[in-house]
């Protein structure tokens, strides 16, 4: 059910986010250890491209590379396909999408 | 089995895909026993209505795969001491195939796949052309010869959990089909071949969990192939052909 254009699209997603899971678990790591309240990381993620693009860039990958993910299991495990294997497929992804962008203008967006 | 054990206890699949059951049979055990002389037994001595398939008898033809106790085999090449200890076997068809009755599995689909992936030879030149002489130790040719061995006998489509699940998926059989003429400087249907193994059921859907590499009873490796059309179709992807 993965064509090869399925097939990139989430191995480059998968590439994408390599980097930005390391990046994501070192700023958590950070801002535990240095003890940052929420307000002081809001102070340094409102208003900050770098941030919006970080993550903005993270939830795009996620949200592209988990639905293509579930598109295979749902039809090797339920047997769906044709159009409602896409609209499960892009309907997953439109969901993570909304929610991870709902998260990331939360904190970058004064 | 132990020593003093006299006969088996062997379960057999009856049926069709529209209606099956399980038929129970006691058969002789002797030394130097295979799983196909099992099936012969029952069909000369207990049942002459069973149908199997089998030709050679010497693990050349493929011909009498079935699955045995759960795991997919050539039963002319399987000692029955070496898979039922205890002396009990179940023999049924090839899994992810339909049956056509009993034993024998309705191999079309398999054969259909192995024509979808551009299994055939694709000629690169006529008969009046010269001899193309070919280098035995080219890496091209090398990784081709890997393949060549292959007597589809659809045991690697039977141990396939990516098939069973998806049952539009090509199947390793025909993917290593496909991979070895990629490699083969003779044949000339590159592009047909990416294309083929680059749609909804190609290699792409391969999970590499590798159960065609392992009970293929010939030892070869499809999943080292599959991975190789998964290489060669990427390259494609990055040179603008989006449809390999």
């Amino acid at each position: 059910m993965l064509d090869l254009r399925l097939y990139m699209l989430q191995r480059l997603s998968a590439l994408v986010m390599a980097p930005l899971v390391l990046g994501h678990l070192a700023v958590m790591i950070y801002a535990i250890q240095g003890g940052l309240s929420t307000a002081e990381i809001l102070g340094r993620t409102q208003g900050s491209v770098l941030w919006f693009a970080f993550y903005g860039l993270f939830v795009f990958a996620v949200s592209l590379h988990a639905a293509i993910g579930l598109r295979v299991i749902i039809h090797e495990w339920l047997g769906l396909k044709g159009p409602v294997l896409s609209v499960l497929t892009w309907g997953a992804c439109a969901g993570l999408l909304v929610l991870g962008l709902r998260a990331v203008f939360a904190v970058t967006v004064p | 089995m132990t020593a003093a054990q006299e006969t088996l206890d062997v379960t057999v699949h009856r049926g069709t895909t529209r209606g099956a059951c399980y038929d129970s049979f006691q058969v002789p055990a002797h030394e130097s026993q295979t799983v196909l002389d099992v099936v012969s037994w029952i069909q000369q001595f207990a049942d002459p209505t069973l149908s199997y398939r089998f030709a050679c008898r010497v693990g050349m033809c493929g011909s009498c795969a079935m699955m045995v106790n759960g795991t997919p085999r050539w039963t002319c090449r399987t000692h029955v001491k070496k898979v039922a200890a205890d002396g009990k076997l179940m023999i049924e068809p090839l899994r992810n195939l339909p049956v056509i009755k009993d034993l024998a599995a309705d191999m079309d689909p398999f054969f259909d796949k192995w024509t979808a992936a551009q299994g055939q030879h694709h000629p690169s030149q006529t008969r009046h052309d010269p001899i193309e002489p070919i280098d035995p130790g080219d890496p091209l040719r090398v990784e081709a010869d890997l393949g060549v061995e292959c007597i589809n006998c659809a045991i690697c489509y039977a141990a396939c959990d990516t098939v069973a699940g998806n049952p539009d998926y090509l199947g390793p059989a025909a993917l290593q089909r496909a991979w070895t003429l990629l490699n083969d400087s003779r044949d000339d249907g590159r592009g047909a071949i990416l294309d083929a193994v680059s749609g909804t059921g190609g290699c792409h859907n391969c999970h590499s969990m590798g159960s065609c590499t392992q009970y293929c009873p010939n030892e070869l490796n499809p999943m080292r192939a599959i991975a190789g059309l998964k290489r060669e179709t990427a390259k494609s992807f990055f040179k603008g052909k989006r449809n390999a």
